[in-house]
């Protein structure tokens, strides 16, 4: 059974770059920084590139963003994505609205399954595959992982994690839980968030690069979907936290030990 | 009428600390808005936790249900919203584990709420709740405020002290009317990490190994055992198959406050970091004078870990 796969990109900071706060409190300083596909969502739609390349079917990207949120829907379909839906939308958003967006591309679009990252490294919110579900009244399963560690063998023969049954009709997936590993099957269609553990995200090969300048990337205007674009999640204040000072170094474990004894009272 | 809710966790019928703290988020909440303090428990053969729900001034709500039994966020979120409802909560909080992060922003969609993950602390005046909370790997904190007439939230467990003890409070069974046929999510294995040491969010003392063990352990979870404490992880280490995903500590693994961590063959990337800077003395052996992880730690040694480790931990035991 071919699946049809929707999986998302989204625009953020690099990790890497350093991320300051602008003096008046009113956002960050973006002199400086890069901007990256977020790290949660390169697994997803490795994930989803995975679920293609074992049983068929199409790999549909979207993203909600400004015009420069096209680079890491580029980015995506030159690992492999077939096309990519952009619905633009300049200004902040929440869980809320884009929940309620990719709602309405999944009505359009109709996937078997609905891959997000368990959270933006932007926002950290880890929110929107749950919202997602809950509106389209699916079953979840977030922070997909595997039994396996990223070194074994099952992720050389880049097998995706999330196992799709035979019929298409329901996916196991294994997923950090609180104390252990849980694995849970969920009918489809059904929202999967993934975690960073699942697998290795593959680079864009050049020759994909070249190919998915010719990808179709729609546009969808965010106000045409008949959705309340009005976030309720409403950043006040930006500030940064108390930074916390570096200490001494000590010469050898006696000196730690003594320290960490009579000066800090911690042993 | 704004009522306080909030959502404890139990793990084979044991209460979860974490909604101790969160249900001490849940009085501070309920003091600023003059409303109600309501707690919620869900699961199966949840009886004895339900009991150490009482005893916090709470309205103590137990839906008790052979389909809530696995924590399945498709079977629980209904009944959270019922229950939500049922005392007129208008702020529905959780401890901001897996399961509460899992579960919440479910229950919020149904609720037509925003949420806010992950929150460290209460700003504005009196019942107009401001949450603060960490965006960009805690580089950042930000305020924010939440327009929706229900708002939810997690909090950081090691944020909040626990619920501090009060009226013994009504315990009230909610009728569930589940169909289980019609569940969608099934739960077919739970692997447990098995521990006789600490569990890592609560441990007194943190020893944790990153890639310069090599994926050698032993120095570090011999540290630990000699202190009674905990052992955790840096993503590089979980990643290469070296210690187990529960154990990594950071950004988006497990967040952290001991009295002491001890970070070990760990260069101090601000994913780490953002999950153990809250605790209270932080050790750092490395290898590199320039690791990061030295502008963070209050003691620094520059040394080789296999050596450092077991000595200290022989210290440890002669002082004993
Ligand atoms: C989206 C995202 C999320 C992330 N989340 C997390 C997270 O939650 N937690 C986390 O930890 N990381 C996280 N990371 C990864 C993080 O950026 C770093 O890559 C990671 O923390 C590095 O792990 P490390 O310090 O063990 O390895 P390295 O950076 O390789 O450092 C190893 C250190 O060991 C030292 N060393 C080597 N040999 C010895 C020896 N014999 N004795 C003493 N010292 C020695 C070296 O000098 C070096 O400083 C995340 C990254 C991303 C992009
Ligand atoms: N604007 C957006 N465009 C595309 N995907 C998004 C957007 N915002 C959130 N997501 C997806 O939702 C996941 C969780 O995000 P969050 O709830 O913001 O932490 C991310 O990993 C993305 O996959």
């Amino acid at each position: 059974m071919p699946l049809k796969i929707l999986v998302t990109a989204k625009r953020v900071e690099d990790p890497e770059s350093k991320i300051r706060v602008k003096p008046d409190g009113s956002g960050i300083v973006t002199d400086g920084v890069n901007y990256k596909m977020n790290p949660f969502d390169e697994i997803a739609v490795e994930e989803a590139l995975r679920l293609r390349e074992a049983h068929g079917g199409e790999v549909v990207v979207a993203a909600i963003g400004g015009e420069k949120q096209q680079t890491e829907l580029r980015a995506a379909l030159a690992m492999g994505a077939d096309r990519a839906i952009l619905v633009r939308h300049d200004g902040p958003l929440d869980a809320l609205v884009v929940s309620a967006l990719l709602a309405k591309v999944c009505e359009q679009e109709r996937p078997d399954l609905a891959l997000l990252g368990k959270q933006s490294i932007d926002d950290d919110q880890n929110q929107a595959g749950q919202y997602l579900a809950a509106r389209l009244g699916w079953p979840q399963a977030t922070f997909a992982s595997k039994s396996e560690s990223l070194e074994s063998e099952a992720e050389q023969k880049k097998l995706p994690g999330v196992v799709v049954a035979a019929g298409g009709k329901s996916a196991r997936v294994v997923r950090e839980a609180d104390g252990g590993l849980q694995t849970l099957e969920v009918q489809l269609p059904a929202v999967v968030t993934v975690d960073l553990r699942l697998n290795k995200p593959r680079f864009a090969s050049l020759p994909g690069i070249m190919k998915a300048k010719k990808k179709e990337l729609k546009e969808l205007a965010a106000a045409s979907l008949g959705v309340d674009l009005a976030p309720a999640v409403v950043v006040r204040s930006l500030a940064e936290p108390p930074r916390r000072k570096g200490g001494v170094k000590v010469a050898d474990v006696d000196e730690l030990w003594k320290k960490l004894h009579e000066e800090a009272k911690v042993l | 009428m704004s009522n306080v809710l909030i959502v404890a966790e139990q793990f084979d019928g044991k209460l979860r600390k974490a909604s101790l703290h969160a249900l001490g988020a849940g009085q501070q909440l309920a003091a600023r808005t003059g409303g109600a303090l309501h707690v919620a428990l869900l699961g199966h053969g949840i009886a004895e936790a339900a009991r150490g729900l009482a005893g916090f001034g709470a309205t103590v709500h137990v839906a008790d249900h052979p389909a809530l039994a696995h924590g399945l966020a498709e079977a629980a979120a209904p009944v959270v919203v019922q229950i939500a409802r049922d005392c007129g909560a208008t702020l529905v909080g959780a401890a901001a584990t897996a399961a509460g992060k899992d579960l919440l922003p479910r229950a919020a969609a149904l609720l037509g709420a925003g949420m806010a993950t992950e929150v460290l602390g209460l700003g504005g005046a009196g019942p107009a709740i401001l949450f603060r909370r960490p965006m960009w790997a805690g580089n950042v904190v930000a305020e924010v405020e939440i327009t929706t007439p229900v708002k939810v939230f997690t909090v950081r467990p090691t944020e909040f002290a626990p619920a501090a003890a009060g009226a013994a409070g009504e315990v009230r069974a909610v009728a569930v009317g589940i169909d289980a046929a019609a569940l969608r999510t099934r739960s077919v294995d739970f692997q447990v990490v098995k521990s006789e040491r600490p569990e890592l969010t609560e441990a007194r003392v943190v020893v944790s190994g990153g890639r310069g063990t090599k994926g050698d352990f032993k120095a570090v979870e011999a540290l630990a055992d000699a202190l009674g404490g905990a052992v955790g992880a840096s993503r590089a280490a979980v990643d290469a198959g070296w210690a187990p995903n529960d154990w990594q500590v950071g950004q988006t693994g497990k967040v952290v406050a001991p009295e002491l961590y001890v970070a070990a063959g760990i260069s101090g990337a601000i994913q780490h970091v953002a999950g153990m800077k809250g605790s209270r003395v932080i050790v750092a052996v490395n290898k590199d004078p320039e690791a990061p992880i030295f502008q963070v730690a209050d003691y620094g040694l520059v040394a080789d870990l296999f050596q450092v480790l077991p000595a200290l931990a022989e210290r440890v035991k002669a002082s004993r």
